[in-house]
């Protein structure tokens, strides 16, 4: 190289000892004020907190009105203070939230069913728990039967109830569920039918998926409501919540195919080949070796349908169904409630239901996601 | 195929067993389908005449006789059934293309202040996400349109925003923009200036390619689409005026109003859809490894650089397939404005015209078909695009 070589002579100063390379002070450098702009940024999101936060609080807590009888509770003029939330107003609406105009002395038929539901989901959920292939058939097979007897009555000298007197956060639960457990078996066989060698049985199930995922749920709905009379001898009346139904479980069965097909997709060639190899016939290969690891693999698929399935039940209103969301309307129109809290304090509500059921619902996806990807 | 030889019989009836094995069946299933499908369209035929119900596409000449709230292209109570279908079109078109375009700029930015170094941004980021992911689209519509309809003031207290924007419980007003003389000028220099932009984008390439020096092309492209029709406007004396709306009496006369109905639906897909976008933006950054930046980095390349060319280019081809389902979504949700009432495709056409002529088939069969050509069409240009962009030989 060129001719001033260097070399050093002497031991080089030693630097100082860097500021707090661990601990909360660290963090709040590195994570909060690491730079100018990261320092801007900082400081604009905390004054954003600080603008929704503290008067949500207020709002929810600290000025809300818990007990009264009528509007007058929750105006500032009578309560003599700013006014926040009125919560009287979903205590008294509390029965249609959840009911709808479900007769009171039989909503324990709602209440039971809804226990029983929980009381054979949570084992089903929790991985270590027995008997799973018992409490899926319980939960699949048997509890929508109970379920439909309970509801609907009729046996038992239990009196029947129109579905037109369903209403609230159980009509959003019997679609949702009804969805999930119709679209189910359907969306295997549709994805099985989508991966078949006979090619009419792989077009006609192309076809069909792709028809139902390609329009909006309002026009399937629409479809179900208006159309399907149409296509059904004169004679046969179909209860206007079962036709919703029918059009739910059709359209989630097209999104529930694609999600097994992923789970097919998954399971490696060899499998086929070593159940083969072991004289297996190709519907056992599939029944015994490759569904059983294809379903297993898109359990949060499967939750992230149902996630869908739970957010979209709320279009059922645009057929004259009121679900949680629909009631809550109807409730917003009760002249008696009307105070300038009531709009706030409703959407409050029923949004912290939809939001813990969507968001245990994800929360339960990823926990399956990591615990899968754990088991590899 | 060689040890077949010699057991020519035994082979022809073992194909004609499998033929028969994979024919009969579908052979079958076709004929099932059929007969379904034949036996629902005769049970509908018989139906429709005893109802009395016309079929067939003449009502779509027929008048109208009801009012939009909001519509794109002329309209008057006069018009056919054909020119609701139009309009509704046009504004289920209007709110989708609104929707997708916020979506992105709102999505975009919450998926990259969820990367940010800064654990407050994230986690501000990560709570929109949840919040808006996790509530139903339809929640949000609504909440938006009854803030909009309760809590906003009358058009004599409404609130008032810089340019004559205002705001009120009728909706929001926005300033009526008047062309002036020599506005196609200023149009024609910001052609001319994105001509010269690329020519400029082109010259720099070859001349890196050549000699290895680079160009600062984008910055002189931007310069030159901003610079250009800036000047332009400037020296031709500002050729285009906003004329604010003006309060007469109890409500405002000129300026564009967007109806309550509108804001909410668009606000709510805007937001909705910009939560599920932003987890998209946010899966794609992460997936690029962070060796690809490293690698850049030790090739001398600036942050900014490799960001534009090593990790943007790889994120995106992870981004766009997601985000293009998304897009979809946002066209295939712009039908929940029937709830709130704004006029798109299926409040006027499913809705009105359905029950005022009862014709279910052939209206729905219509909506659905709108739908299903814009998904299809848009998974056929996905198609060609992941084509286009995947990379060779992985």
């Amino acid at each position: 190289m060129r001719k001033g070589r260097f070399v050093r002579r002497e031991l080089s100063p030693a630097l100082p000892p860097p500021v707090a390379a661990s601990g909360p002070l660290r963090w709040l450098r590195t994570r909060l004020f690491a730079g100018p702009v990261s320092t801007v940024l900082t400081l604009a999101s905390l004054l954003v907190l600080w603008l929704i936060v503290p008067p949500l609080v207020t709002f929810l807590v600290i000025d809300a009105v818990w007990s009264g009888e009528g509007r007058e509770a929750c105006l500032a003029e009578t309560a003599g203070r700013p006014v926040g939330a009125c919560w009287p107003f979903i205590a008294a609406k509390l029965g249609q939230l959840i009911y709808g105009f479900y007769p009171a002395g039989e909503r324990w038929r709602v209440d039971l069913v809804f226990a029983t539901a929980f009381a054979l989901l949570v084992p089903l959920l929790v991985p270590p728990a027995p008997f799973k292939r018992l409490n899926a058939a319980l939960f699949f097979v048997a509890f929508p039967l109970a379920a439909y007897v309970l509801l609907v009555g009729g046996w038992f000298g239990l009196a029947v109830v129109e579905t037109r007197a369903w209403g609230g956060l159980l009509v959003t639960l019997v679609v949702a569920v009804t969805g999930i457990v119709a679209s189910l078996p359907l969306g295997i066989l549709l994805a099985l039918g989508r991966r078949s060698d006979l090619p009419a049985v792989r077009w006609l199930s192309v076809a069909f998926i792709e028809f139902w995922r390609g329009v909006p749920l309002i026009t399937v709905l629409f479809f179900a409501t208006y159309m399907l009379p149409l296509f059904l001898p004169g004679s046969w009346s179909i209860d206007n919540l079962l036709r919703a139904l029918i059009g739910v479980a059709v359209f989630a069965a097209a999104y529930m195919a694609e999600v097994v097909r992923g789970g097919l997709q998954g399971v490696p060639q060899a499998q086929y080949e070593g159940a083969t190899a072991l004289g297996l016939r190709p519907w056992q290969t599939m029944a015994l070796v490759v569904l059983p690891q294809a379903l297993k693999l898109v359990i949060p698929g499967i939750v992230n349908t149902f996630i869908g399935l739970f957010k979209d039940t709320t279009l059922v209103m645009i057929v004259a169904i009121f679900d949680l969301l629909g009631q809550l309307r109807a409730a917003f129109a009760d002249p008696s409630w009307a105070s300038p809290s009531t709009l706030y304090t409703g959407f409050a509500f029923t949004g912290l239901i939809y939001f813990a059921f969507c968001f245990g619902m994800s929360r339960y996806a990823h926990f399956i996601e990591r615990r899968l990807k754990a088991g590899r | 195929m060689t040890r077949e030889t010699g057991h020519v019989p035994e082979r022809r009836i073992r194909l004609s067993r499998a033929a028969l094995r994979t024919l009969a069946p579908q052979a079958l299933l076709v004929a099932a389908v059929a007969l379904v499908g034949w036996s629902l369209i005769d049970t509908a035929r018989h139906n429709l005449a005893d109802q009395h119900i016309a079929s067939g596409f003449g009502f779509l000449q027929q008048t109208a006789g009801f009012d939009v709230s909001q519509s794109l292209i002329a309209y008057s109570r006069s018009d056919t059934y054909g020119r609701v279908f139009l309009v509704g079109l046009a504004n289920t078109l209007l709110i989708s293309a609104l929707g997708i375009l916020l979506a992105t700029v709102i999505g975009f930015a919450v998926g990259i202040a969820r990367l940010s170094p800064s654990w407050v941004l994230a986690r501000l980021a990560g709570a929109y996400v949840e919040i808006t992911r996790n509530l139903p689209l339809l929640f949000q519509i609504l909440f938006w349109y009854l803030l909009m309809l309760g809590v906003l003031p009358g058009p004599r207290q409404s609130l008032e925003g810089p340019l004559g924007l205002f705001l009120n419980n009728r909706g929001l007003i926005l300033p009526q923009p008047v062309a002036g003389a020599g506005l196609e000028w200023v149009a024609a220099a910001a052609g001319g200036a994105v001509l010269a932009a690329i020519l400029v984008g082109r010259w720099a390439r070859a001349r890196q390619a050549r000699s290895g020096r680079s160009f600062p092309a984008g910055r002189v492209a931007l310069l030159l689409m901003l610079g250009a029709p800036l000047a332009a406007f400037l020296l031709l004396g500002q050729p285009l005026a906003l004329a604010p709306a003006e309060l007469r009496g109890f409500n405002f006369i000129g300026g564009i109003r967007l109806v309550p109905e509108f804001v909410a639906v668009v606000a709510g897909l805007s937001f909705y859809t910009a939560g599920f976008i932003a987890e998209i933006v946010r899966a794609g950054i992460q997936a690029v490894d962070r060796g690809q930046a490293e690698a850049a980095a030790s090739l001398g390349l600036r942050p900014g650089r490799t960001l534009q060319l090593v990790v943007i280019p790889q994120a995106m081809r992870v981004i766009v397939p997601p985000l293009t389902s998304q897009f979809l979504n946002v066209v295939k949700n712009s039908s929940l404005a029937m709830a709130v009432g704004f006029p798109d495709l299926v409040a006027v056409f499913a809705g009105t015209t359905l029950n005022q002529t009862g014709q279910a088939i052939e209206i729905i069969a219509m909506t659905m078909a709108v739908y299903l050509a814009i998904s299809l069409l848009t998974a056929l240009v996905m198609n060609l695009y992941n084509r286009r962009f995947q990379p060779v030989g992985r």
